[in-house]
């Protein structure tokens, strides 16, 4: 697996202070899979998942995405701030609270990477921002505020303004947390529209039927540990480990994706 | 009962034009000159080098506990005989002026920078922007918004700071005054015109100020 493989994590550990979060933490994505990370709050899925693209930086261990790869730990350097942004402008990430750019635009939010950042011309960025904008339904909101939004569409302008790097890989962290249940639908309708294209994704969710609907592979952590890892349907219709039946037990495990209200 | 008699300062009108123009244009100066010193105190105290933020914090600290009126003496005083350099009083009051307005100042701005919440500049990141980049793109055009009410009162704070520099005889608003009332024998006319003068500059401002500030939390 790991020649195909997008995302490659080996023995990755991190600690805050004197609190170990990741303990030696493997996890191989392969190349358009979709893997979903659940667990207890404070069981690291979120720490893991911001390591991948160093939001985080980790104590020890190494991360590779697509072909570019960082070891940490004893002896290696740490990367340089211009190598961890070019390095991070290839993975696109989508964060629990949106963190849209409340002084900008919806348009001028999803254009400012590529302007900034891949210094493109502004006519072909802002062609390229209402594409994405188009994609997650928001076309006619590129004029607004984000402060205009309602939190699924601000979680959909979020996803677009990741996807206008046009990025190789696609983190979730807890994207649809902070939603109201009745809007948590129409976020989830475009991750997995995303993953029929095939883009490579780590979902941290506590959606656990949304998880068996859309992830590949599943992975259960707690406590810094992965407790169990396999296929999503396998891990949830079938945990083998007490742990993760207990943490699945929270969860109404049948059902298909919740309704969605409005893609369009 | 005192006679007031305010007549008799219109013979010393051009005196204290004079004096009013050095005040205001000392301000701007000190003003801008603080703004660029807190401006580098403030990204100093939030460096990623120990070594950077303790100078930052050493030099706020110095000219935040320390009175402006000492500050003042010291400069033209002490400061040319320890460096072997000289300075108009106009230059050692405008140095130490724009350094205590600059301490404070930075103070502002650092303030205005660690009051945007965090996961603003890790959006930064995400999408690959670099620290720089993140700052100058996403933190400061927000922050600055949150910062503006607290540095115009600065501002205000530091134009009746300038009628300090009077000790040194630079030729102000009050130093002017002093002159028009040693030779009117009329202190008290002199000086309640001096404090109107000030006050007619600085109500129309605070007001403004207030203005900007319900304006500005509309927005938010």
């Amino acid at each position: 697996m790991s020649e195909t493989s997008k995302i490659e994590i080996r023995s990755l550990r991190k600690s805050f202070g004197s609190n170990e979060v990741l303990k030696s933490i493997s996890l191989d994505v392969a190349k358009g899979g979709v893997v979903a990370l659940i667990g207890p709050s404070g069981s690291g899925k979120s720490t893991l998942l911001r390591c991948i693209n160093l939001l985080v930086v980790p104590d020890g261990g190494s991360v590779r995405v697509g072909d570019t790869s960082f070891a940490f730990g004893d002896g290696s350097k740490l990367p340089g701030v211009k190598t961890l942004a070019k390095f991070r402008a290839t993975t696109g990430m989508v964060f629990q609270h949106f963190n849209l750019f409340p002084h900008m635009t919806t348009l001028q939010n999803v254009m400012e990477g590529p302007v900034t950042v891949r210094r493109m011309a502004k006519a072909d960025a802002e062609k390229l921002a209402r594409a994405q904008l188009a994609k997650v339904g928001l076309a006619e909101k590129a004029d607004q505020y984000p402060a205009t939004l309602s939190g699924g569409q601000k979680q959909r302008v979020a996803i677009a303004r990741a996807l206008a790097m046009e990025p190789d890989v696609m983190l979730f962290d807890e994207a649809t947390s902070a939603l109201d249940p009745e809007l948590v639908g129409e976020v989830l309708n475009v991750i997995q529209q995303l993953a029929s294209e095939g883009m490579t994704m780590v979902i941290v969710t506590h959606e656990i039927t949304f998880a068996r609907e859309v992830a590949d592979r599943l992975i259960f952590m707690r406590d810094g540990v992965v407790v169990e890892e396999g296929p999503a349907r396998q891990v949830i219709d079938n945990p083998q480990e007490a742990a993760t039946r207990a943490f699945l037990s929270h969860f109404h495990r049948t059902g298909a994706l919740p309704p969605a209200n409005v893609v369009s | 009962m005192y006679q007031w008699d305010f007549g008799i300062l219109w013979s010393y009108r051009w005196l204290f034009l004079n004096g009013l123009g050095v005040t205001v244009g000392f301000t701007v100066v000190i003003v801008i000159l603080g703004l660029v010193f807190g401006l580098f105190g403030a990204f100093g105290t939030l460096s990623r080098f120990k070594a950077v933020r303790m100078i930052a914090l050493t030099f706020i600290e110095a000219f935040r506990c320390t009175p402006i009126l000492v500050q003042l003496i010291w400069f033209y005083y002490a400061l040319p005989i320890l460096a072997g350099i000289d300075m108009t009083p106009i230059t050692a009051s405008a140095l130490a002026l724009s350094l205590y307005g600059g301490s404070f100042y930075s103070e502002i701005i650092r303030g205005g920078i660690i009051s945007i919440d965090k996961g603003q500049s890790e959006a930064g990141a995400a999408l690959g922007m670099t620290p720089g980049q993140s700052m100058r793109r996403i933190v400061l055009p927000q922050a600055i918004k949150r910062m503006i009410p607290a540095l115009m009162n600065q501002s205000i704070i530091q134009f009746k700071n300038t009628s300090l520099v009077s000790v040194l005889a630079v030729p102000d608003l009050v130093y002017q005054s002093q002159v028009a009332a040693h030779d009117s024998y009329r202190p008290l006319e002199t000086y309640t015109a001096v404090a109107v003068a000030y006050a007619a500059i600085l109500i129309p401002l605070t007001i403004l100020v207030r203005r900007g500030e319900k304006r500005l939390a509309v927005g938010e």
